[in-house]
């Protein structure tokens, strides 16, 4: 295994979130709606039309060509892509070829730089289904001239989870930007992975694209499956064959779809109807400067401000959590490392439970912030916090709840001895089985105590407590 | 009628929209037999005239008030069918109209019927219209030149007094110039190709014919102008009609020497000295100036074009809109609806086009023409530094016969020689009736420099009033 090195790119295609199409005024917010009703006689492709190119679209490829440390062009040009199908009206497909928005830029993916080679606009083609066993097949027209932003990387990915870290930075700068919803289940985010297989310091070997990956986790999947393939066959002495393929997600395997075929002449050539585009010094000033902050940035203001790398990571690379975790930190004075604590166990685990994001919730960033403040000063127990928490996720104010049910914390010995020894008594086995070396029993008189208390008797001191009196070491 | 006098009758109340509308359309029932100058007629026309009429009424101020036009077949009319001269489109029908068609009706013209056209506009006489060819109003065994050989058919058999064209490679101003009118194609950008079916979106403009400089303004005013739909159009304002109120004393013109180095037959040689003599009587000078790669102008021109309508004609595929010939599979389909529907020379173009685009030919084909193109661009410029305005012949030859070139393309391209490199240069130009031969008429073509279209309007309409509109007179 580790003589062998797999060596992949990544060709990803993102959904802008433009108001309307690339190059006319159709809204390009169809999801969901009724076939060819976002339709219009240019993207339509009609005789005579001409293509206006969507200025807020070479905007949100600027921005994404900077977040991605790339070089912008100062001189851009759209080209057409020639071919033919049946969900291309006008059979081409208006392209960026040799002048890219942006180009040569990287992203570090735990600390390893992944070089990215170009960025560039264009326009996607409409939808065909081919429903089972008809003579026909359906176009739905209204994704034709949405627009697309086109991202290819260098060959610098080494590993499956490389490549699904590289993508979920992707899409958490794309959202953070709020230049795409980059969402692969709604298709505004595709992936295609080129991949080959080497021995260790030998040249490049074939490589294969699998397309139409619709998740990151299927492209790591199918990565996984299709190194373990291509070191098989280079085990055995045979030769990986180039081809494109797919992936069957249901069997977990990669399939061929096509063999290598002569090289597609896409016949590039300048697109008349678009004169050449110039982004000049004051356009790309005002658009850095309202550049928001990057994931990358986030995470190291995280870490500075004293929240763990792990956590860190985690909230700086999702924009919604992120944002929150900003919001909370406005008004609260503790250690942050314990707002992130309780966003990413306990909000986390609540918004995966009900698929939510924390904006869709009615907590509050005050409200998140008095629950911090409540447990870092021990004035509520880890018991509490969880029974609390779905009513303050639901709108509930903490400190309120904590008064009204009077939920404060006791670590009073004095105000608990009565409690504890009443307990003691009650349960002579399972003292006997505490005395006898059995410590673990000893949560059975732990859990009368919380009861009785409602959770408020802090566990350690109770835990004190018990071993003083049964003279062992809790 | 002349569209100043009409609009001037109108205004005046003396004759009403629909009169003229229907005294137009008298005329086409008249001539159209003979000439097959039209592919289809508004069946809204006369509608359309007595709607004229109620606007004027309203006071609305309309520059073309009840003015019958007719427009290329290329150009989108929403509800009447738009056909390039095509099977491939013969029954389209545009959801939606050109923004130049907008801009007519805005201003009170009534469209009365769509011109026929060599197919996509590729050609020089109508010839390879699918309709059946258009023939020249001086001689009916003779052809309209081309492309918008019906549009010049129509407007020098005086069936309208104004028609629109598209000049790619000169196909406004050849048929003006071989039916005897005025053609004007301006530099690139002025007019809105919006709605206009793109043969060559490189070197496309829609142009302008009338049988007047006057009737000629006023249209060009009328149809210039930014718009939005158009990315390569130009926000300029058009001043064309204020133009004929300039002098031409002072101008300098400069007599094209490698233009006028080829065979050119006696009685343009002969229009191109009149012009001459009239002009300099007019305080014009002439000087001789010289256009280098002007030998490389065709050869370039039918590399960018070709290429460009390879790429522009891909979408008729018969899936979404026009001729559809079903096959077992949407590829059998896609061929089967292209071999049916494009006509001969359309399918030659898509050939050639398809072949300099290719991976490895493109630098040695396209890429030198585009090479070819910048040099001949800044040889005007050198040009232009020594004079205002260019004289050259607007077609080597008049009028020729129907057949006569149909079966060898090359000679048929040579029918551009003295019109292509203007559209490579998207530079303004204007044939201008200047002579006969025999009784056909001849053209010279006035080049303009770039943006200064207007100075090409202040010689032609000098030299019309020297003449007193000898050479443009109606045909039949």
């Amino acid at each position: 295994m580790p003589d062998f090195e797999a060596v992949v790119g990544l060709e990803v295609h993102l959904h802008l979130k433009t108001k309307s199409k690339m190059f006319c005024g159709c809204d390009a917010d169809y999801f969901g709606d009724p076939p060819n009703t976002h339709t219009c006689p240019v993207c339509l492709g009609l005789p005579g039309v001409l293509p206006v190119v969507n200025a807020q679209a070479v905007e949100y490829g600027i921005l994404f060509g900077l977040a991605l440390n790339c070089q912008i062009a100062p001189w851009t040009q759209f080209h057409r892509k020639s071919y033919y199908y049946p969900d291309m009206p006008k059979n081409y497909q208006i392209s960026q070829y040799d002048l890219p928005i942006a180009a040569h830029g990287y992203l570090e993916v735990e600390g390893q730089r992944v070089r990215i080679k170009r960025v560039h606009l264009e326009e996607d083609a409409a939808k065909s289904t081919h429903p089972e066993g008809a003579p026909y097949s359906l176009i739905d027209l209204n994704r034709a001239g949405s627009p697309l932003i086109e991202m290819v990387t260098e060959p610098d990915i080494r590993t499956p989870e490389q490549a699904r870290i590289f993508l979920s930075h992707i899409r958490s700068i794309a959202q953070t930007l709020g230049v795409s919803d980059a969402n692969p289940e709604e298709g505004k985010m595709r992936a295609d992975v080129n991949v080959s297989v080497r021995r260790v310091g030998e040249p490049l070997g074939t490589k294969v694209e699998i397309k139409n990956l619709n998740s990151f986790r299927s492209v790591a999947r199918a990565l996984e499956y299709e190194i373990r393939r291509q070191q098989e066959i280079l085990r055995s002495g045979r030769r990986v064959e180039q081809a494109t393929l797919g992936f069957d997600e249901a069997a977990g395997k990669t399939y061929v779809m096509r063999l290598k075929e002569g090289e597609a002449d896409y016949r590039y050539f300048p697109d008349p109807d678009l004169p050449p585009i110039v982004v000049d010094e004051a356009w790309l000033a005002r658009l850095k400067a309202a550049m928001p902050e990057l994931p990358a940035q986030k995470y190291a203001r995280y870490v500075e401000a004293g929240v763990r790398p792990y956590d860190a990571e985690i909230l700086a690379y999702n924009p919604s959590l992120a944002r929150f975790f900003d919001q909370t930190l406005a008004c609260y004075r503790g250690n942050p490392q314990t707002v992130a604590n309780l966003l990413n166990a306990d909000v986390a685990g609540y918004l995966n439970e009900r698929q939510m994001e924390v904006q869709e919730t009615a907590l509050t960033p005050e409200h998140l912030a008095a629950l911090a403040g409540l447990f870092e000063r021990r004035e509520i127990t880890n018991r509490v916090l969880s029974q609390l928490l779905p009513e303050v996720m639901e709108g509930a104010d903490p400190l309120k709840l904590v008064e009204e049910r009077g939920l404060r914390a006791v670590a009073d010995e004095g105000a608990l001895r009565p409690l504890v020894e009443r307990v003691v008594a009650a349960n002579p086995k399972v003292v006997e089985q505490v005395k006898g070396g059995n410590l673990k029993a000893a949560n059975a008189l732990l859990g009368p105590i919380m009861k009785e208390t409602k959770g408020t008797a802090k566990a350690d001191v109770v835990k004190k407590m018990l071993g003083e009196m049964l003279g062992v070491e809790l | 009628m002349l569209a100043h006098e009409i609009v001037k009758n109108i205004q005046s109340g003396q004759v009403s929209p629909q009169e003229v509308v229907s005294a137009s359309l008298q005329r086409i029932a008249q001539l159209e037999p003979r000439l097959h100058a039209l592919i289809r007629l508004n069946p809204q026309a006369e509608q359309e005239a007595a709607l004229v009429e109620q606007r004027l009424a309203r006071g609305e101020h309309l520059p073309l008030a009840g003015v019958p036009v007719v427009l290329k077949d290329n150009i989108c009319t929403q509800d009447l069918a738009t056909t390039c001269g095509s099977r491939m489109l013969a029954d389209f029908v545009p959801p939606y109209s050109a923004t130049v068609v907008e801009k007519l009706r805005q201003a009170g013209a009534v469209v009365v019927a769509k011109a026929n056209m060599d197919e996509f506009a590729m050609g020089s006489s109508t010839e390879y219209s699918a309709f059946g060819p258009t023939r020249n109003p001086w001689d009916t065994e003779r052809v309209p030149g081309g492309t918008s050989g019906g549009s010049a058919a129509a407007v020098a058999a005086g069936m309208v007094p104004l028609a629109l064209g598209t000049d790619t490679g000169g196909s406004v101003r050849q048929p003006a110039a071989l039916c005897g009118v005025y053609g004007f194609k301006p530099t690139y950008g002025r007019i809105s190709r919006y709605g206009v079916v793109a043969t060559a979106s490189s070197l496309d403009q829609v142009g302008t014919m009338a049988r007047t400089v006057q009737d000629l303004a006023l249209l060009s005013d009328v149809v210039s102008g930014y718009d939005p739909m158009d990315s390569t159009s130009l926000e300029i304002q058009a001043q064309f009609a204020a133009a004929l109120q300039a002098s031409s004393r002072g101008l300098t013109i400069g007599l094209v020497k490698e233009a006028l180095a080829v065979g050119n037959s006696p009685g343009v040689l002969e229009a191109l000295e009149r012009f001459r003599s009239v002009m300099e009587a007019q305080g014009v000078r002439f000087v001789e100036v010289s256009l280098p790669s002007l030998e490389y102008a065709l050869a370039a021109y039918y590399i960018v074009n070709t290429a460009e309508i390879s790429s522009n004609l891909a979408r008729y595929d018969g899936t979404l809109y026009g001729l559809r010939v079903p096959g077992e599979d949407s590829t059998t389909t896609m061929m089967q609806s292209r071999e049916h529907g494009f006509g001969p020379e359309v399918q030659r173009r898509i050939l050639m086009g398809t072949f300099v685009l290719s991976s490895g030919y493109y630098e040695a084909y396209y890429g030198k023409a585009l090479r070819a193109r910048a040099r001949i661009k800044a040889d005007f410029d050198r040009a232009f530094s020594q004079a205002d305005l260019l004289l050259t012949p607007t077609s080597p030859f008049p009028a020729f016969r129907l057949g006569e070139k149909t079966t060898d393309p090359l000679s048929m391209y040579l029918a551009d020689i003295d019109t292509v490199a203007v559209n490579l240069a998207g530079l303004p130009a204007m044939s201008i009736p200047a002579g006969f031969e025999g009784h056909l008429p001849v053209g010279v073509q006035l080049i303009g420099k770039a943006l200064h279209d207007e100075q090409i309007f202040v010689a032609a309409n000098a030299f019309e009033q020297a003449t007193e509109r000898a050479f443009a007179r109606a045909a039949i």
